[in-house]
């Protein structure tokens, strides 16, 4: 069993007991521990079920490279799937579940899959459920995806708050190990900026497990003194919880800090994201270790032999009474030591080299360990538990020679070095054969913009297994990436280590039988005879292998099975390993929260709100709001009970009888400036702006390259070299790009300047037959039709505010639209109210200004336009001028479909019986079309009821719409009918335009 | 070839799994093809396909620079919809659904087709009139789509946040048989049937020049050795470009990174594919569980299937905003493809200034759910020489008319 050993445990504090639930049971821990640490402790082996068969899991590592002890972790808003027990901090009141099972961990009824297992190949449902067709969506399907999905879904709201840091340094070091501590050190010296981060708590790594001598002292200690070092240095930014998570172009890199995961406490941020630029990236990421092939290596109890030794001498927890160790390779020999030096029995250490005199290997037999070379687990016994081991010579097929009594088994199959940083952005991997790793290629690194590489592996993260030569390699690297000259290397003792004998399939010539027990991807139920049948079936290049199989796709994402699995496929196509190569790395290293990849970004300030200066009156008078970009309009301001419906037909009437007060403050506006600023607006607008006299206002029309209209508005000339641009309320920060674009790609040499001024100016419309009224009252300046006649505009005061009038209505009625400065916007509007008290004056709403021009005739720009709309088909020739030779979108305008006879063109639309014709309603035409689908020949743009004449109206695009006046056809209802419609003039009110002036 | 059914996994369980013959065989190029495609992608292959099985031309190679299936077509999200705006979009894309909904039995190769229901959701008005007007226009195109209020919204999909603070759910836009299918099983199964038609899909075998005499092509040189052909299928994706270079004309394409990203794996929590256009982002949960998030393109052009993070930010923002339960999930793994846009957003197939050359790109951000429309109609066109009513508005001159086939006007995002 696994349980505490009476002694030990150098990051657990024994006299500070917590206590967490797993299952509803209570376990008692230390502070220091991790969850898995805890539950080990308490004998609590079995954590999980795999994906497919269901098959008992057990904790095979001790960190990030977990790929089983996966919990449900917390509750409520605090919870969260997927959680991985062997980086999870324990604290008072941690609660987990275990996932993927029913109804219990110990008693799951998917384990059937085991016992179905043969009839559940790699890629079998690619080979089932063809028959009958609707059963996939019905049944197979559901059931699939059931039995698939490992945690639950968070139901309640994520109640916590993650925030997001951009640092900038000189130098980032990827992992607080020997290497990275060295290397930040050496780098520190230089007083660049270097930050140093660690994804566990602590520092050190793994020397701090293993212990060598460097300089002399214990390495732990030599750790403490480097960190202290490093604290000493301003230039120095340190941070433990911290992974490095991807590494992108530029420099750019991405890590996540885990805030308060170990104690979770109110008000404070959870996850913290680093978003970082660094000149250079040191990755000192180590290596990770590989487990072996053999039959039954995904029995609860066999583990990693590094995690055995990482448990017992960091958490002072035994995996096991009686522990066998089966290697490869020199390393795990150190586990066995552990072991028996705390009192724990390893009956034997199997290794399958048939030489094996390294130095660890001589201490272990000195200190009576029996070792057996040559040899191989040919299969663990044992169902939910370990509880034996059946060994065979390495070299044959499998037969059993011995059954060894054990309730552990630990095993390495050598290490590999992380290297998922350095290959994010495109850095290139050799094949070591001698260390049987693939690391770093330093000739061929990520690049950045000056084609020097950007990322430099230091230590294990570079193929390094000896201390020695990762502090050497920390400190050359350390000086190289800060330009100095490399200085002394601290002084490291360790082992000599013997070769390591590369093993992919234990026994070499194991059985099918035996290969079918073989597992790689312990989460996925991915085994050797998966891989060996993807490939028998042609799917031999390696990204081929892993999506037929799923190996490496798992929450892991290969960590521990990739390397195995490709070597495996690499045998079974007979093709080198370096020519199989590696499926391609993705960030992130680990999964990092989508919490903390949103950061402060969510509900309020998902997206600002933009607000005018009178939001807040309107806010408080009843206004119904609809997003129109980022700002909120009122759509209508509802009285007493009023519908949405009857409010918009009130605001309406009441323009036309009375007077109505527009917020128009979202209007875009952009002054245009500078010498050549009348030039570049006649190539922008479709008709004249540089002959427009001072003081004048003209409507003007913008179009793309390819010619469709895309953005309208009224240009105002305030002065010889400078235009206002009114752009609509969507348009603003489009039209301004638009502008720079040509300004700084195409014209770079013309004299303009383009200034938003959107913000700064409170734009209200008074519209109506009493709007010069409401102005007269308001007194200040004159706003005669003599002095200030339709399309001018004036500056001047109106009831004391500094005020800038414009005579230009887009409702037909008397209307001014007037700028004040945003800081008097709110007291304007307040003025115009009172003034306009006694005339009926009323605010109106985006729905209201929809109708009121549409009664008019007037577009729309997102309604009568869509983009593949030029300014012909809305019969706005008259706005484009003939003389001019060129203008943005005048060519695109003579392409042959451009002046097709046959275009849908603007006209009035009317039903015959007077309803409303329905939003997005198409004219059906005669017959079908070679697809078969019902022919067109028009749809309509905009439609609403017209209070004002008491019955529908609409305007729409038409197949030679102008010249069928009169004409009726039918228009979609939407429930598979039609509706009569007329074709009438576009202008449904005062077609005169005698309104206009009062 | 021996069939795939629940009677041959059986009877292959049974003697451990060692009589599977191998999906596709790995040939070496012959001298001559009667039809070369380039590009083992999924609208490839099914270009391949569909002129064996539709047209009887079989002496057909597949030239393939990668592996088969691994551009775009084995990275993308795998929405399948038809509700499409313009005639000829909603003509070919919906030709392609009905396609998917029997391509496991026709290719006896399950794709996973899932036709759970893909929504668009409205939050603006401006959105509820677009989509309004879509439903309207698939009504008259044969595409069963219904405008759906809210409530239905949220019956339909429940971890959805309808009244969100930003962009409160209005509507959304409803086409009951969208779904999903698996992307790889798509390439593997059309791969599969090709190779079983006496096709030579060769892997590892870059194109890199074509042959003309005569205005007309006569065979291309690869990485394999120079094979001559009387036509050829340009099928490539985001390296149309390089291609059109090589048959020397040039493409009104740019190739964008598209970003993608996944979840670790949950119990089943929504069962319909959803898409939020005015914030920007989608999700489905894929048969293993896992949510899969999509976004828009990168500003910029590239070649590296890399993009920039700030994209997964804004992405994933606006989905926590759509979907809250997603705030305490991990992002397990993200991934980019390189897209082949036009200016309409519209693909092209046509025939190119070579002659005997033709071309099928600019699927952009949407084509998986085309590939099988797509395959059928670009072979009508290889085969004839003359594009059918499917293909034959997407001719890449009519840009030079003007007749763009623009879809931007009803989806920001065009997945
Ligand atoms: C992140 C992402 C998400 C997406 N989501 C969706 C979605 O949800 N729904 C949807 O419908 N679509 C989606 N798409 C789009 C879809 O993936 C593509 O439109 C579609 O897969 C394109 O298929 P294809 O066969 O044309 O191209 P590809 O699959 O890219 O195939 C082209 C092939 O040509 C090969 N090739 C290139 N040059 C040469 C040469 N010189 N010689 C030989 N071979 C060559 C390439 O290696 C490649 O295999 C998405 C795309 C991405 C990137």
């Amino acid at each position: 069993m696994s349980t505490r050993l009476a002694r030990g445990g150098r990051l657990i504090n024994r006299r500070k007991a917590v206590t967490v639930t797993f299952n509803g049971r209570n376990y008692k821990g230390f502070e220091g521990d991790t969850l898995a640490s805890a539950l080990l402790a308490n004998d609590q082996m079995l954590v999980g079920r795999s994906f497919k068969y269901h098959r008992p899991r057990g904790i095979v590592a001790s960190g990030a490279e977990e790929p089983n002890g996966l919990v449900n972790l917390g509750q409520g808003g605090g919870f969260e799937p997927n959680a991985r027990v062997t980086t999870t901090e324990v604290f008072e009141g941690l609660t987990a579940e275990s996932q993927n099972h029913w109804p219990s961990l110990e008693f799951d009824v998917g384990a059937i899959n085991t016992a179905l297992s043969r009839f559940l190949p790699a890629g079998f449902y690619y080979k089932m459920f063809l028959h009958p067709r609707s059963f996939w969506k019905h049944v197979y399907e559901p059931f699939i995806r059931q039995s698939a999905g490992l945690g639950q879904a968070p139901k309640a709201r994520d109640q916590d708050t993650y925030e997001q840091f951009n640092a900038h340094v000189d130098v980032l070091v990827v992992g607080g190990g020997l290497a990275g501590l060295q290397a930040a050190l050496t780098a520190g010296q230089s007083g660049l900026r270097v930050l140093l981060i660690e994804q566990s708590a602590h520092w050190g790594g793994r020397a701090a497990v293993d212990d060598p001598l460097i300089d002399g002292t214990p390495a732990e200690f030599w750790i403490k003194t480097a960190v202290q070092r490093l604290a000493a240095l301003p230039n120095v930014r340190l941070r433990t919880r911290t992974m490095g998570a991807g590494v992108y172009d530029h420099g750019y890199a991405l890590a996540h800090e885990r805030l308060t995961d170990h104690a979770p406490e109110a008000g404070k941020p959870r996850h913290r994201l680093w978003r970082i630029r660094a000149g250079k990236i040191v990755t000192a990421t180590g290596m990770i270790e590989r487990p072996l092939s053999f039959a039954g290596n995904d029995i609860p109890g066999v583990m990693l032999a590094s995690a055995v030794r990482d448990y017992a001498v960091d958490f002072g927890v035994s995996i096991g009474d009686r522990t066998v160790v089966v290697t490869n390779n020199d390393d795990a020999y150190r586990t066995a030591m552990v072991l028996h030096q705390a009192g724990l029995i390893v009956p034997a250490i199997i290794d399958a080299r048939v030489q094996a005199d390294g130095a660890l290997v001589r201490a272990a037999r000195d200190l009576g360990i029996r070792v057996e070379t040559g040899r191989a687990i040919a299969r663990v016994k044992g169902g939910k538990r370990v509880t034996g081991v059946t060994i065979c010579a390495h070299a044959g097929e499998g037969s059993g020679l011995e059954d060894i009594a054990c309730d552990a088994v630990a095993m390495s199959g050598g290490w590999s070095p992380v290297v998922h940083l350095w290959s994010h952005c495109g850095g290139k991997l050799i094949w070591d054969e001698g260390l049987a790793m693939f690391r770093p290629d330093a000739t061929r690194p990520p690049t950045g913009a000056d084609g020097a590489g950007f990322v430099f592996p230091v230590g294990g993260a570079n193929g390094m297994l000896r201390t020695a030569d990762v502090l050497t390699d920390a400190v050359a690297v350390g000086a190289s990436v800060s330009g100095q000259a490399a200085g002394d290397v601290p002084v490291a003792v360790d082992s000599e280590q013997g070769a390591i004998l590369p093993v992919w399939l234990m026994p070499q010539g194991a059985t099918l039988k035996l290969r079918q027990k073989m597992w790689l991807d312990y989460q996925n139920d991915v085994k050797v005879s998966d891989v060996q049948l993807a490939a028998r079936e042609g799917y031999e290049s390696v990204e081929h292998a892993k999506r037929y199989t799923t190996l490496g796709m798992a929450t892991d994402q290969g960590k521990l099975s990739n390397i195995n699995g490709l070597a495996v496929l690499s045998g079974a196509i007979n093709t080198p390993i370096p020519q199989v190569g590696t499926t391609t790395f993705r960030p992130p290293y680990t999964p990092i929260s989508m919490g903390a990849i949103a950061g402060v970004a969510r509900g309020d300030l998902f997206q600002p709100v933009r607000k005018t200066p009178i939001h807040g009156w309107h806010e408080a008078s009843g206004a119904e709001f609809e997003p129109v970009g980022l700002w909120r309009r009122p759509y209508a301001f509802l009285q007493g009970h009023e519908s949405a419906h009857e409010a918009v037909n009130r605001e309406v009437l009441n323009v036309r009888r009375n007077v109505g007060l527009l917020d128009a403050s979202t209007l875009g506006k952009l002054i245009v400036k500078g010498p050549d600023a009348g030039r570049f607006l006649d190539m922008l607008y479709t008709n004249v702006m540089s002959t427009l006299p001072v003081g004048k206002c003209r409507y003007g029309l913008m179009c793309n390259e390819n010619g469709f209209l895309i953005d309208d508005g009224v240009v105002v000339r305030m002065a010889e070299d400078t235009w206002l641009c009114h752009t609509t309320t969507g348009g603003a920060d489009r039209i301004h790009a638009h502008m720079e674009d040509w300004l700084q790609c195409e014209w770079w040499d013309w004299k303009v300047y383009v200034a938003n001024v959107t913000e700064q100016y409170a734009q209200i419309a008074v519209v109506g037959p009493n709007a010069r009224k409401v102005l007269e009252k308001l007194d200040g300046m004159d706003v005669t039709k003599e002095v200030l006649p339709f399309m001018t505009s004036a500056d001047g005061t109106l009831g004391g505010i500094a005020a800038r009038v414009f005579r230009i209505s887009f409702s037909g009625e008397l209307s001014y639209e007037i700028a004040v400065p945003a800081s008097q916007g709110r007291a304007f509007w307040d003025a115009c109210l009172a003034a306009g008290a006694e005339f009926g004056i009323q605010p109106y709403g985006t729905e209201c200004l929809h109708v009121l021009r549409a009664e008019k005739g007037f577009i729309m720009i997102g309604d009568e336009t869509d983009g593949t709309v030029i300014p012909q088909d809305l019969n706005l020739g008259w706005a484009i001028s003939k003389k001019k030779s060129d203008y943005l979108g005048k060519r695109g305008q003579e392409r042959s479909h451009m002046v097709d006879p046959k275009r849908w063109k603007l006209v009035g639309l009317e039903t015959v019986d007077g309803s409303v014709i329905p939003d997005g309603a198409y004219a059906v035409g005669t017959g079908t079309n070679a697809n078969g689908q019902k022919n067109t020949q028009g749809r309509v743009t905009s439609t609403y009821f017209s209070p004002t004449l008491g019955k529908g109206i609409a305007m729409g695009l038409v197949e030679r719409g102008p010249e069928r006046m009169g004409e009726v056809i039918p228009f979609t209802k939407g429930n598979g009918t039609t509706v009569d419609v007329r074709i009438v003039d576009q202008v449904f009110y005062d077609k005169a335009g005698a309104k206009q002036d009062g | 070839m021996k069939r795939y059914s629940v009677f041959a996994v059986a009877r292959e369980a049974l003697r451990n799994h060692m009589g599977w013959e191998r999906a596709w065989r790995s040939p070496a190029p012959k001298v001559r093809y009667d039809a070369i495609i380039v590009g083992a992608g999924g609208h490839g292959l099914a270009t391949a396909y569909y002129l064996g099985k539709n047209h009887g031309i079989r002496n057909v190679a597949i030239l393939e620079k990668g592996w088969l299936g691994g551009g775009n077509t084995g990275r993308n999200t795998t929405i399948i919809r038809s509700n499409y705006l313009q005639d000829s979009s909603a003509a070919i894309y919906e030709k392609a659904r009905s396609l998917y909904e029997t391509l496991s039995q026709d290719l006896n190769y399950n794709v996973m087709f899932s036709p759970r229901g893909v929504m668009m959701l409205a939050q603006t008005q401006h959105e509820i009139r677009g989509y309004k007007r879509t439903a309207h226009a698939n009504a008259l195109q044969g595409v069963e789509t219904e405008f759906i209020g809210p409530g239905r919204v949220k019956e339909l999909c429940p971890i959805i946040h309808i009244d969100g603070p930003r962009y409160p759910v209005l509507g959304a836009l409803w086409q009951p048989r969208g779904g999903t299918a698996r992307h790889d099983a798509v390439a593997w199964g059309y791969a599969r049937a090709c190779s079983d038609m006496g096709m030579d899909i060769i892997q590892q075998c870059e194109v890199t020049a074509v042959h003309q005499a005569d205005g007309k092509v006569t065979g291309v040189s690869t990485t394999k050795g120079e094979i001559a052909c009387d036509r050829l299928g340009i099928v490539v994706a985001g390296h149309s470009g390089v291609l059109a270079n090589m048959a020397g004309f040039r493409l009104p394409i740019e190739s964008l990174c598209l970003q993608a990203l996944v979840s670790e794996p949950i119990k089943p929590c929504m069962d319909v594919v959803v898409m939020a256009n005015t914030v920007h982002g989608y999700m489905s949960q894929s048969d293993k569980g896992d949510m899969v998030i999509g976004g828009g393109t990168d500003g910029f052009n590239n070649y590296t299937q890399r993009g920039s993070f700030h994209h997964i930010e804004e992405t994933v923002r606006a989905l926590i905003e759509t979907f809250p339960m997603i705030s305490r999930l991990k992002m397990l793994r993200q991934w980019g493809g390189i897209v082949d846009m036009t200016g309409d957003r519209s693909p092209i197939i046509s025939k190119t200034p070579l002659g005997n050359t033709y071309i099928n790109c600019g699927w952009g951000t949407g084509g998986f759910k085309a590939i099988p429309g797509s395959g059928w109609a670009m072979a009508d066109l290889m085969a004839k020489g003359e594009p059918g009513p499917l293909a034959e508005e997407f001719s890449m001159y009519r840009f030079r008319e003007g007749k763009f086939i623009d879809e931007s006007v009803a989806a920001g995002v065009a997945h």
